[in-house]
């Protein structure tokens, strides 16, 4: 062994004092459990590991989901951090590799790597108002920090919920948003970029919502997830309420082959986004956001 | 309606007059009434004079276009603490859509005759009134370019590649050509 | 400067049996021997049997966008400066097997990739090499995700390097701070010497099996004049006419809009081919295979090059849709945001991008012009 080449090194393979390197590009096959449609194009899959065993993480982290024979797709994770007994995916199909996992059944098999990137700073938002922005299907990686909000929820100022859909139809996770509506300790806005139907609510981008207040600015924390231009607009609108660039936090999308940092293509300015995100702090990427082709 | 001089805190309370002075306010009170739609109430119409503006005090109001054998267009809603009708301040002083009362709305009304008259009057007053509303039609602005983005339909290379499986259908000469079509032949003899 | 690293003991000098005694004795260990050797008209690293394959005599002349293969007037064997490429294709592959998948009843199970081949001894690592060797096994050694592959390459692998003696006209090491000296992450280093005619390699080691493995060669220890010829050739290499202020560069990225990066896109071709030579890119990409039956599936890992223009592709599109604005991803990492992400440059100066752009654009000429450095 190469002494000056193994301090280059952070985890040698060889080290007796470390257990050997396992491989993050190797895949551990979970079995379907249940599928839901949520709408016309995205879908809700709970996943258990075929080996068994329990599956950890974050809010706000994703894992590598790989369709056999397919190939992978980088997908946040949406269930319920506290329970680690099942996997909850949320998947809109846009893509091969999502198209194929929109094929899949109960009973079928898929491969998972992960969990990887960082995470919605919950308790970081202790004694604040939180915000939680979400656009979109945006709203199903913020869907474990709601949880984890709620299970601490004596914790928290205000904890209020502003969502943008596209039309009425497209609203995700529909029945959960209305229950949490009718929690008294929990305050949920949806609005609608197109009205259709009987619909009798907010028609709006989500936007309008922050501008509504019914929060403290200067005591909020705010996770925002969505398409990266809504992103972008919603921290401005936060900003120019007076929460703190600080506070807010923003969840970003990059090409990602191996959700680890060794493959370099979701490189974003100085950032992996696999591995220094997908949850960013709002005023440490500002500068970024503003810079065409990135 | 209620007396005047009852509207003075209800003009500073409200987000829109937030800090106003009290000479301004003063001048403003000769201008207000106080006023309810029930739901489905029509609080101004595309193409009338534009009157009136509001300032919502509670409820909802949609602003929304007609349109003949479809249900109307709802553009944007406007809710508590919010305005409606900015055209009172922009010649020739027409509605330029639909706003109807989605719940019961109480809110303060400016006759827009006597506020423009006070305004042009009074420099300072009118300076005061222009400088609130200028921002929200920015905000209204932005944000309607914003909602026009669509910015949560699906990427549009996925609709992409469906219209060109159609058109490869249609083009198709033989039947053994176009896999569209023999999956279709094959669903209509199992139908069969 | 071959004086003798702090506390190493005195260098031997082989000659051309010592180097071919010490290839021999790498071989016997069971590792796979790769280094310099003649083929498609250039001298490139690949598995070489014993030190009649090394390229004695032969030299390279390169420049922007050329590689010409040259005599020499001696009979050197590491006088060709670079080869194409550096050691990145026997420690990290360019094609990977990841792991394969067997479908069985009701869903399938994973193979991990096989165990690595035997290991590797690198015969004529540069100092520039070295660097980059070192660079990539930072970002292969994440403490989270690490990549055992390069991990166990790397470690298992025996290295000797080589001290350039004369530097080409793309070389810029001396400016990244990387060379010519070799000062560390070798196990044995050669200085190849011509004294009075004599053909002969000062040898020092730089680890312990490195020592152990000079010291079974029985050479004789090297005289003030081999030694000194040492030092004289690292002072030779290190005079070179390619600069770029290291410094000044890691401010590329402050200038994400300068009309510079048009004018650099007007030339590059976007083809890729300073990604597959620098010794420091890394990017690689996924591919899926299944066999016609679609019951065994294999995904494999190969380099990528940010200059594709699906190497950004998120649903809906490319981010990075201008040759700009790839080039500009490129250059800013190398420079820039490598220094964010682990504490150094990317860049290690050994100027292969110059030499194989197909256009001869110049890294060195591209950032003194951004950063306002412009010496044209």
């Amino acid at each position: 062994m190469n002494a000056p080449l193994r301090d280059a090194l952070h985890a040698p393979v060889r080290d007796p004092l470390h257990a050997p390197v396992r491989d993050p590009m190797v895949p551990v096959p979970f079995r379907i459990e249940k599928v839901r449609r949520d709408l016309s194009d995205t879908f809700t899959m709970e996943l258990v590991p075929e080996a068994g065993g329990e599956f950890a993480f974050q809010p706000g982290q994703f894992n590598m989901l790989y369709v056999f024979g397919v190939g992978e797709v980088p997908i946040s994770i949406s269930g319920d951090p506290a329970d680690r007994s099942v996997l909850v995916h949320t998947t809109r199909a846009v893509g091969q590799v999502t198209e194929a996992l929109d094929a899949l059944k109960p009973g079928d098999s898929l491969g998972v790597r992960g969990p990887f990137g960082t995470s919605w700073p919950v308790e970081s938002a202790f004694g604040h108002d939180l915000v939680f922005v979400a656009g979109g299907v945006g709203l199903a990686p913020l869907r474990p920090a709601i949880y984890q909000a709620m299970a601490n929820r004596q914790r928290f100022g205000r904890v209020i919920v502003l969502y943008g859909a596209r039309t009425p139809e497209d609203i995700l996770y529909k029945k959960e948003l209305e229950r949490w509506r009718g929690r008294f300790d929990l305050d949920v806005l949806v609005t609608v970029d197109r009205a259709t139907g009987k619909w009798g609510g907010n028609v709006g981008v989500v936007t309008n919502l922050i501008a509504r207040g019914g929060f403290d600015p200067l005591n909020t924390t705010s996770f925002v997830c969505g398409p990266e231009v809504m992103m972008r607009y919603a921290a401005q609108a936060l900003e120019k309420k007076g929460v703190d660039t600080g506070r807010i936090w923003v969840s970003v999308e990059r090409n990602m082959k191996c959700g680890c940092g060794l493959c370099g293509h979701c490189q974003w300015g100085p950032h992996f986004t696999c591995k220094d995100g997908p949850v960013f702090r709002y005023d440490r990427v500002a500068d970024l956001f503003q810079i065409r082709e990135l | 309606m209620v007396k005047p001089d009852n509207l003075a805190p209800l003009i500073e309370d409200h987000p829109f007059f937030k800090g106003v002075d009290t000479k301004l306010r003063d001048l403003l009170v000769g201008c207000a009434a106080n006023e309810r739609f029930e739901a489905g109430q029509f609080l101004f119409h595309e193409g009338q004079k534009a009157e009136k503006f509001y300032l919502i005090r509670a409820g909802t109001v949609a602003i929304e276009i007609d349109q003949p054998g479809r249900p109307p267009i709802v553009v944007e809603t406007i809710a508590e603490g919010e305005v409606a009708g900015w055209a009172w301040i922009v010649e020739p002083y027409r509605a330029t859509f639909d706003a109807r009362a989605v719940t019961l709305v109480r809110a303060l009304s400016f006759d827009a005759k006597c506020l423009r008259r006070k305004m042009e009057a009074d420099p300072t007053l009118g300076y005061d009134v222009l400088r609130r509303f200028v921002p929200i039609m920015a905000h209204r602005l932005s944000a309607a370019r914003l909602q026009m983005l669509d910015l949560y339909a699906p990427p549009k290379p996925a609709k992409e590649k469906t219209v060109k499986a159609e058109k490869a259908d249609k083009k198709s000469k033989g039947a053994n050509r176009a896999p569209d079509a023999r999956l279709k032949k094959a669903k209509k003899k199992d139908g069969k | 400067m071959a004086q003798p690293n702090s506390k190493s003991t005195t260098p031997y000098l082989l000659d051309m049996d010592g180097l071919a005694a010490l290839i021999s004795a790498l071989r016997r260990q069971g590792r796979q021997i790769v280094g310099p050797r003649l083929a498609d008209d250039a001298v490139i690293y690949d598995d070489i049997e014993t030190a009649a394959d090394l390229p004695a005599g032969w030299g390279s002349e390169q420049a922007g966008g050329h590689y010409r293969l040259k005599r020499r007037d001696d009979n050197a064997v590491f006088g060709y400066g670079l080869a194409p490429q550096g050691w990145k294709r026997q420690l990290y592959p360019p094609r990977q097997k990841l792991f394969a998948a067997r479908r069985q009843a009701g869903g399938f199970t994973v193979e991990p990739p096989p165990p690595p081949a035997p290991p590797l001894a690198l015969i004529g690592v540069r100092a520039c090499e070295l660097a980059a060797i070192a660079r990539q096994a930072k970002v292969f050694g994440d403490r989270a995700f690490a990549d055992p592959g390069y991990q166990t390459r790397l470690s298992s692998a025996f290295i000797v390097a080589v001290q350039c003696a004369e530097a080409q006209a793309t070389c810029f090491c001396a400016s990244m701070g990387t060379g010519p000296e070799v000062t560390a992450g070798f196990d044995i280093k050669l200085t190849e010497v011509f004294v009075q005619k004599h053909h002969g390699f000062v040898a020092e080691a730089g680890s312990a099996q490195g020592a152990k493995l000079l010291k079974a060669l029985k050479a004789p220890a090297a005289g003030p004049a081999e030694i000194k010829a040492a030092g004289v050739a690292v002072k030779n290499a290190a005079r070179q006419n390619k600069h770029l202020d290291a410094e000044a560069a890691r401010n590329l990225v402050a200038h994400p809009d300068h009309p510079r990066w048009d004018k650099v896109a007007e030339r590059c071709l976007s083809c890729g081919n300073c990604t597959m030579v620098c010794p420091t890119c890394f990017c690689t990409t996924v591919e899926d295979v299944t066999d016609l039956k679609g019951d065994n599936a294999e995904r494999w890992r190969k380099w990528d090059s940010c200059f594709t223009m699906d190497f950004s592709y998120i649903h809906g599109g490319a981010v990075r849709t201008e040759t700009r604005s790839r080039y500009r991803q490129w250059i800013t990492h190398k420079l820039s945001t490598w220094v964010d992400q682990f504490g150094e440059q990317g860049c290690v100066g050994c100027g292969r991008c110059v030499t194989w752009c197909p256009v001869g654009i110049d890294i060195t000429e591209e950032a003194a012009a951004i950063t306002g450095q412009e010496r044209i």
